[in-house]
């Protein structure tokens, strides 16, 4: 649990958010994707522009690559998405009909990736993006970021342990964590 | 939403769970009976239209566990959470995929078996009008149920608890409904009861699931 954090994040601009393992990264994130209410405090994005991504990817085994980015493209309502740029983007083109299921855990998070260039989102918040990636895929991955998402107005928030050689402001959460003890947050014992 | 129904018939099928098993099931449960009643047939076609909703009850039960469960598991239940689709939407979605690898299925076969247990002949058209339209409400009842359990481990034993007495409704009326068919009565009293189940499970439970899901999901 975290308490006064505020930070505002403009288009074409990423935050960084850094801190210790357990610190509220994840529950911040979840918070702002509205996965989770905030217990106080208010949250400002277009809604209909916030996407989520996790350590989970989603990413249904008997599916092949090429249908399990054109679900969640589908999901999304984009119907004009050029498959073929974003999986030569993420370096699957030679993956596109594996079947989700045997890819390995590096290929897998670069599909969890591409999701997020096939959805046309502009708001991300994105929990640890390079969990299991090689230094090349993480290239990839920054690479797409800056040269298509932030060039077209986007935006991120970004929690990671890793330098994404981006460059962009970091705000670290130690500072903030609540102090549990000292009250507040009670009502998860009766949930 | 048609490319989330897609996609669950699309695995169902690939995955082999929802077509066969259930359907699989349900003949077991059928076949057996006879063998534990005796073959007396005034006894078999008098039980018939109870055994046969009693066993597509259980047969839909059998797949309710995987609704949300290999979603949640894989992440896809919180990033569908945060994708424009509603979650109400999404619990009809699933209820109506699930309908449609299990209670359709088990509709078409019901009438095949009703013969192995010598069901009366006038009753085969109400067994599969009873069935068509009460197994619906089984799925529907049944996400809703899955909602309730997921991301619980183990939570298959819990759903069955939960969702059994739901279906005793559903179960009443349907056979009713055979049952006055194979005796020559007029049916249409219970099937209007099983018709007014099921939309009103339609019109209710999609928020019930999403409402569930939204907590689960934390």
């Amino acid at each position: 649990m975290l308490t006064g954090v505020n930070f505002d994040v403009g288009a074409g601009q990423v935050l960084i958010l850094r801190g210790p393992n357990g610190v509220g990264k994840t529950t911040l994130l979840r918070t702002l994707a509205g996965l989770q209410p905030e217990q106080d405090g208010i949250v400002e994005y277009p809604e209909e522009q916030g996407a989520y991504a996790s350590h989970a990817d989603g990413i249904k085994a008997a599916l092949s690559v090429t249908e399990n980015l054109t679900f969640w493209a589908d999901v999304y309502g984009q119907r004009d998405v050029s498959l073929a740029e974003v999986l030569q983007t993420f370096d699957l083109t030679d993956l596109r009909d594996r079947m989700g299921g045997t890819l390995s855990a590096g290929q897998k998070r670069r599909l969890g990736l591409a999701r997020l260039a096939v959805i046309g989102r502009k708001v991300l918040f994105l929990d640890e993006p390079t969990v299991s990636l090689d230094r090349t895929s993480v290239r990839l991955f920054a690479g797409w970021l800056q040269s298509q998402h932030l060039a077209q107005g986007g935006c991120a928030v970004i929690a990671t342990h890793i330098d994404l050689g981006l460059d962009a402001p970091e705000l670290d959460l130690t500072p903030f964590k609540a102090d549990l003890a000292a009250g507040g947050g009670s009502d998860e014992a009766f949930l | 939403m048609i490319a989330l129904l897609r996609r669950d018939l699309k695995l169902a099928v690939r995955a082999g769970g929802g077509f066969g098993l259930g359907l699989a099931f349900f003949l077991i449960v059928v076949v057996l009976v006879p063998f534990g009643v005796g073959p007396e047939t005034e006894l078999l076609s008098r039980i018939a239209p109870g055994i046969l909703w009693v066993a597509s009850l259980l047969a839909a039960l059998l797949s309710l566990d995987r609704i949300f469960a290999l979603d949640y598991e894989d992440g896809s239940l919180a990033l569908l959470a945060t994708s424009p689709l509603p979650l109400e939407g999404v619990g009809l979605i699933k209820a109506l995929a699930h309908w449609i690898t299990t209670g359709l299925p088990l509709t078409i076969a019901a009438p095949a078996l009703g013969f192995l247990l010598s069901l009366a002949p006038e009753a085969y058209a109400y067994l599969l009008l009873s069935l068509l339209i009460g197994t619906p409400a089984l799925s529907m009842i049944g996400t809703f149920g899955a909602a309730l359990t997921v991301g619980l481990r183990r939570g298959g034993l819990l759903l069955s608890l939960l969702v059994l007495p739901l279906y005793v409704p559903t179960l009443i009326f349907g056979a009713e409904a055979v049952r006055r068919g194979a005796d020559g009565l007029d049916p249409t009293g219970a099937l209007l009861l099983l018709g007014g189940i099921t939309a009103g499970t339609f019109a209710l439970l999609p928020f019930a699931t999403a409402a569930t899901l939204r907590i689960n999901l934390r």
